[in-house]
């Protein structure tokens, strides 16, 4: 009685601290590859999202797929699929497993992997060419993840 | 408002054509009155890949960056060939030679690059041109080796590819030289760094696609080394195989390594029956 009355103050304690933030290994996957988790308990914002597809220096979303509502940004590449209307093929569980890691869904897909650590051969230490040291981490933070799944769940057709 | 209308139809315009483009296109190269072949049938070792044909990288750039290789007095890469041409005849070393005092004009190292990278029995290795180079220049010069991807050595790669022109690519992947052409196939097909991006995911399933404004290739390495307008030198093959491992936030090979040695001899067996191009130009 003692003990899981212990464990439950500890469980909410910690909820509390991280915010439910959830680490790169811990995330879990459904079958299919979705994640029904928000890695962050936060609501992703979709003006971050947007900031985040076009950066070059984040996501660059948009160096492999055409996004119409992101006109402003030149140079549109289409080594992926085009994102528009994505909201309606996929709902938020399966857009942020995409991104979390694409090949759980798609396997063998050449879309990196913007929230994973391990498992790959010669990771480097970003553009430099230089081995990866202790700073490594996911290509996106959690919360950038949430943000972008959030601006993905705008892309939809028109009516 | 109006400011936002007009941003929209410049990106429009500047976007459209790099769509309409995004294909390799059907020019026919022509340097200095001699027909290139750069497209042709997969050399039989690639009858798996995905592939209709092998092509030259000089198919995927604007027609600007391709005219600026037809003529030899418009290609910046020549420049470097004069200059190797200097160093061709330059005694060094402690033996009193230069390049010239064994092999005469450059001519007669026609076919070199046609051939190379390849198995040399004496050595028990597969070598490069930049490796022989540097055996040439130790061993019966007495001079100092070059830097492996240094300027020096861009330029005379260039001199003795020169003499190649026009030849069809054809390396021996057999024999001796079939492990490291194995070796070198394997790296190509494995997927480096945390952007998990192998030779193939680029080169091979997505030649033609655009990733923003880079419009990709098929990796084909029968131009090398290459004039870049993006830096504006010449590069080696080794200086590009080490950029592109790098982009996919790996740590890279070095130039010169046996990594890189054997990734040579295999993408150069991609490139078998297209024509020796070098010192091309790209952007």
């Amino acid at each position: 009685m003692k003990l899981a009355t212990l464990t439950l103050a500890a469980t909410l304690v910690t909820g509390a601290a991280f915010a439910a933030e959830i680490a790169p290994s811990d995330v879990q996957f459904d079958e299919y590859g979705a994640v029904d988790q928000s890695l962050t308990g936060t609501p992703g914002n979709p003006e971050e999202g947007e900031k985040i597809m076009t950066n070059r220096g984040l996501g660059n979303c948009v160096a492999c797929h055409e996004v119409s509502a992101l006109d402003y940004a030149a140079f549109q590449g289409n080594v992926g699929p085009s994102l528009d209307g994505v909201a309606d093929r996929w709902n938020e569980a399966e857009l942020r497993g995409i991104l979390v890691n694409a090949k759980k869904t798609y396997d063998g897909t050449v879309m990196p992997s913007y929230y994973r650590v391990d498992g790959f051969v010669r990771p480097g230490n970003a553009y430099t060419g230089k081995a990866a040291d202790d700073s490594f981490g996911p290509l996106l933070t959690a919360q950038q993840v949430e943000d972008v799944v959030a601006f993905l769940g705008t892309l939809e057709y028109e009516e | 408002m109006k400011f936002k209308a007009l941003t929209a139809i410049a990106a429009l315009m500047v976007a459209a054509p790099a769509l309409t483009f995004a294909d390799p296109d059907d020019d026919t190269l022509v340097i200095e009155g001699q027909e290139m072949v750069t497209k042709t049938d997969l050399p039989a070792h690639m009858e798996d890949a995905n592939m209709d044909m092998i092509m030259s990288g000089w198919h995927f750039r604007s027609d600007e960056t391709q005219a600026l290789q037809m003529d030899d007095f418009d290609n910046p890469g020549m420049i470097f060939v004069d200059q190797a041409l200097d160093n061709w005849e330059s005694v060094e070393g402690s033996a009193g030679k230069s390049c010239a005092s064994c092999h005469e004009g450059p001519e007669s190292l026609a076919g070199v690059r046609a051939t190379y990278p390849k198995w040399n029995e004496d050595a028990g290795e597969v070598r490069t041109i930049a490796m022989q180079v540097n055996s040439c220049r130790t061993e019966n010069m007495g001079a100092e080796p070059y830097k492996y991807d240094s300027t020096q050595m861009a330029a005379m790669e260039a001199l003795i590819t020169l003499q190649s022109r026009g030849m069809p690519v054809d390396v021996a992947i057999d024999g001796p030289a079939a492990e490291t052409w194995e070796k070198g196939q394997e790296i190509y097909y494995t997927r480096y760094g945390q952007l998990e991006l192998s030779c193939a995911s680029c080169h091979e399933e997505n030649y033609g696609n655009m990733i923003r404004a880079d419009h990709l290739s098929q990796g084909q390495i029968n131009g090398f080394p290459t004039y870049r307008l993006k830096n504006a030198k010449l590069n080696t093959v080794h200086g590009r195989f080490k950029g592109c491992v790098r982009d996919t936030r790996a740590e890279t090979f070095s130039p010169g390594s046996p990594e890189f040695v054997a990734l040579e001899l295999y993408v150069a067996s991609r490139g078998n029956g297209l024509s020796v191009e070098g010192p091309s130009v790209r952007n």
